[in-house]
Formats: structure tokens, sequence, C-alpha cells
């Protein structure tokens, strides 16, 4: 991804480890959209987006950190959802963005799902470092 | 947060009141499961009015809630997605076959009656 023209102005962290901060992520994502002026709409895809991505690292890893802040290019605004990890990785990342694979028996819509919500998906993963997966949602 | 289950005579109307961590969804499955049997009910709504996401664990537990209850012999309506939430969950790619919606708690309530005529008719 070219790095945007980003100008941090507030980043929050919620660290997640349990399904109860699921919630907590997601709704700090929600308030941070329509600061930042997204429609209902908009603000629901980026909610709906933070809960997938808190709920692997749940699943998946135990505990991590869902980290959002808002970016700037130009006159278009945009968030930026961090959920790092410390987990065991992700053993075939092609296939866990594959839609309707799951290794957990759940939809497999989680991160073929997310990809579609978003406009920039991007995903490290491995066993030293764990899972992050960053993506971007820009204001229309 | 618990989920109200109220029950109105043949039918169980549970009404989600706020955003819900994932082992409230699995407690009102368990409590909807429970109380189908208790009052013998033919059909149970649930209310998501007031959900402002539809992720793919809450999706999966509203169709487990309805093939369960299904298999228990009721019928099971969800009503009252909100349109952003449904515009979300498309592209996600949830899309809750098999399992009937209604716009709100009123249509959710006709169309219990419809079916269940329909069950009677054809006894």
């Amino acid at each position: 991804m070219p790095e945007p023209n980003s100008d941090v102005d507030a980043e929050y962290c919620v660290p997640v480890a349990s399904v109860n901060d699921i919630v907590t992520a997601r709704v700090q994502g929600r308030g941070l959209a329509q600061r930042l002026g997204f429609s209902a709409g908009e603000a629901t895809l980026v909610a709906t987006a933070i809960s997938e991505l808190a709920r692997n690292i749940v699943q998946y890893a135990g505990n991590g950190d869902i980290v959002l802040r808002s970016i700037t290019n130009g006159t278009r605004q945009g968030i930026v959802v961090v959920a790092r990890d410390h987990g065991p990785g992700i053993g075939d990342l092609k296939l866990a963005v594959r839609s309707g694979y799951s290794t957990s028996g759940g939809l497999g819509l989680g991160l073929p799902g997310v990809r579609r919500i978003v406009d920039d998906f991007q995903i490290v993963s491995n066993r030293q470092d764990g899972t992050t997966v960053t993506v971007t949602k820009w204001r229309f | 947060m618990a989920v109200p289950i109220l029950k109105q005579s043949q039918y169980l109307i549970a009404t989600i009141q706020s955003a819900l961590s994932d082992e409230d969804l699995l407690s009102l499955q368990a409590a909807l499961v429970d109380k189908v049997g208790k009052y013998r009910s033919r059909g149970v709504i649930v209310d998501v009015t007031a959900l402002d996401v539809l992720d793919s664990f809450a999706s999966r537990t509203l169709r487990d809630i309805a093939h369960i209850i299904r298999l228990r012999g009721a019928e099971t309506v969800i009503v009252g997605v909100q349109p952003e939430v449904a515009f979300a969950m498309v592209q996600l790619g949830i899309t809750l076959e098999k399992v009937s919606t209604a716009l709100d708690l009123e249509e959710g309530l006709a169309y219990l009656d419809k079916k269940l005529q329909h069950a009677r008719a054809e006894l």
C-alpha cells in the first residue's frame, strides 16, 4: 500500500483478552468513526470489521490489542484499525483469507468478510510474532 | 446483560436491549430453548432492533437459535434488523438463509399467526 500522507491525531488502544472486550472495541471504533463524520452505514461497517478482528484475537490468540487511529490523505479522512496478537500465527494465510474457510467451525466469513467491507487489508503473520491485521476504511 | 423474554399467548418475545456479548447471546439461546418447552410455545420472536452490529458470531447464534427452536417444534422469526446492519451483514457475506425475518414486531407476530393457521389447516 502506498503510505498515505497520514496525520494521526488520536490513537486508541483497546486490550482484547475476553469476549467482553469485543463489544468495547467496536463501541470505541464506532465512536471514532462518528467523530470523523462517517455515515451511520460506514460506521456500522467499521464496527463490524472490528468485531470480527477482535473475535479472531480472542479465539485464536487468547489476547491482543485493537488499535484505532484516524488518518488523513488530502481532504479524505479514514480510520485505520490494527488488530495485533502474539498468538501462534496463521499457518496458511492464503487459505485463511479464502471465503468459507474456517478452522474453528465458524462461518468462514471472518477474514474474507472483513476484507470485503474495508478499503485496504493487510495481514502479517508468523509463528514468532503472531498476527497483525491492518485495515483502512475511508470516509465516502 | 440478560435479554428479557416475554410470554404472550403461544409466543415468546425476546427483545434485545443493547449490544450483547457472546455469552449473553448463548444464554439467550439456552433460555429460549428451555422456555419453548416450559410454556409449550409455538413461536419465538427475537427482536434485534437495538443491535448496531450483527457480526458472524451473532448471526450464527441467531441462525442456531432458529434451527434449534424448529427442532423443538416452534417457529422463530427475527425482527428489526436495521438498514445499516442489513447492509453490513450482506457485505460481510451473511445471509441468515432459512431463517425467517420480518420488518418489526408487528410484522413478526402477523407472520407467526399466519404460519400457525397454515399448520392448523393442514391438520
